[in-house]
């Protein structure tokens, strides 16, 4: 795979630098800058109150910083500044070159129209408008992600959690994003469904080599998905690095109280 | 000779934050290369430091100070100070690990699970997981097993999805904890004659093996970590 080798040159997709937020005299998120790579995978960890949706919304260009700025490098090659970007522009990015899947799959899906139609939407949103090719398209999307093509004109209301899950994923990629922005995207599920999801992300993540960022609360997800990772508290990252590195060999007390919290399976 | 591993002054200590900050010394001054075509293996008792020492090489613990010398792609880098994306690199296209467990990912088919390592550095599927099969064979796991993930195979056998997995790339260093530990002894000839094939291709191979007998017949030089104690 050339990217590989071409990793240790190419340049960031995302880069935030000094990104702050405060709500009146509350820092929900204080001076976080980190830069991600195409095809890397960056967990944020932390627990309730870390500040690691702030930090989410705000590299999403959902939420305007408090200081600092978030910046991305376009499919055009040229890295803008999100603040300066347009509400049309910033909506066209969301519909193909980003994905972002929610926690709860009812935020990112349509829950009253049909899986096929949840996921050929994003593709309609971005041109296309051969029926036959939107649905086959669709089709194969629900099967990448372990969807009976039998239920493609069921709602997702009639879905599992797991299942709504999976077609929220495909709906997220069928645009063929680069980076995907998740928010605990194993949050809800029992723990089996869990691990399926799981392995599904993965596998999905290295084959399309996606940019993620992920915040979870879990570590055993971190550990699974993620290159690097961040641990954040009181709104700052307290430590960073390679994911086994930091998991394995945990620093900062709360990281070590966080890796000493984990049972064992 | 230009050595793969070059270790000088390596230090480690683990602070334990959530036992009122104790510290725990584990090693300090380790020094010693590694040539290609080598095995080094670590002597000393448990607790000595042997797998703290193999788990800094592959930059999964980090290293208080000193320096972790790899030659990568010709150059010699320092893994003690080197950025998260270039460790990965490294690991990628330089550095092997075989730990004493296995750390499968749930529901991945045991020739997935040992085939990935070729997969993620570009060889076509089917022609990673022939390589996957024929590694297999050699370690005596049946084909009826390959289609099932490890998770519930014995601890022998997936020792032995792990060996294979750690012995299919063709990379230039290899890291052994204490590959034989669980295995019968037709097993364990079988890895000491992977062992020697490496070491044909130029591999420079650090290992830990308790086995007397095995370690007399991989070693080709012995480094004793308990030179290398903290004093507490």
């Amino acid at each position: 795979m050339a990217d590989l080798d071409t990793l240790e040159n190419d340049q960031p997709l995302l880069v935030a630098e000094s990104l702050s937020k405060s709500y009146g005299r509350i820092a929900a998120c204080r001076d976080v800058s980190f830069a991600l790579y195409p095809g890397e995978v960056l967990a944020i960890v932390g627990e309730s109150g870390s500040g690691k949706s702030t930090l989410l919304q705000m590299l999403s260009g959902q939420l305007a910083p408090s200081a600092g700025q978030v910046s991305y490098r376009m499919r055009d090659g040229i890295t803008r500044d999100l603040t300066t970007l347009g509400e049309a522009e910033r909506r066209f990015l969301f519909r193909t070159d980003w994905g972002y899947v929610h926690q709860d799959p009812a935020q990112g899906l349509r829950m009253a129209v049909s899986a096929g139609a949840n996921v050929g939407e994003r593709l309609m949103a971005v041109g296309w408008n051969h029926y036959g090719r939107i649905r086959d398209t669709a089709s194969d999307w629900l099967t990448r992600v372990e969807i009976d093509i039998a239920r493609i004109d069921d709602a997702p209301r009639t879905y599992s959690g797991g299942m709504r899950q999976r077609l929220q994923i495909a709906r997220n990629l069928v645009t063929e994003p680069r980076l995907v922005f998740m928010d605990e995207p194993t949050g809800g599920l029992d723990v089996s469904v869990q691990a399926r999801l799981l392995d599904l992300v993965r596998s999905l993540v290295a084959e399309l080599h996606l940019a993620v960022v992920i915040v979870t609360h879990d570590l055993a997800v971190a550990r699974l998905l993620s290159h690097r990772v961040m641990v954040m508290k009181g709104g700052r990252v307290i430590e960073t690095g390679l994911t086994d590195q930091v998991l394995d060999d945990p620093r900062e007390p709360y990281t070590q109280l966080l890796v000493s919290s984990i049972l064992p399976p | 000779m230009t050595a793969m591993i070059d270790v000088t002054d390596a230090k480690k200590t683990f602070t334990m934050h959530l036992q009122g900050g104790i510290e725990l010394p584990v090693v300090r001054g380790v020094t010693f290369h590694v040539n290609p075509g080598e095995c080094v293996v670590l002597s000393g008792p448990s607790g000595a430091g042997k797998s703290s020492i193999l788990k800094m090489i592959f930059g999964n613990y980090r290293c208080d100070s000193g320096r972790i010398g790899i030659r990568h792609r010709g150059a010699l880098i320092d893994l003690a100070t080197a950025e998260p994306r270039q460790v990965l690199n490294i690991r990628r296209s330089t550095i092997g690990y075989v730990s004493q467990f296995l750390r499968a990912v749930p529901r991945v088919a045991t020739i997935d699970v040992v085939a990935e390592p070729l997969i993620v550095t570009g060889m076509a599927r089917t022609e990673a997981q022939q390589r996957a099969g024929a590694l297999l064979h050699r370690l005596n796991i049946p084909e009826r097993l390959w289609q099932l993930p490890p998770a519930t195979f014995s601890g022998g056998e997936q020792q032995r999805v792990n060996i294979a997995r750690g012995f299919i790339s063709d990379l230039p260093i290899l890291l052994l904890d204490e590959p034989t530990a669980s295995l019968d002894a037709a097993n364990r000839a079988v890895v000491v004659e992977l062992v020697a094939e490496k070491k044909r291709q130029g591999v420079a191979m650090v290992a830990i093996v308790h086995d007397d007998e095995i370690r007399h017949l991989i070693a080709d030089r012995i480094v004793d970590v308990t030179s290398f104690a903290a004093a507490a």
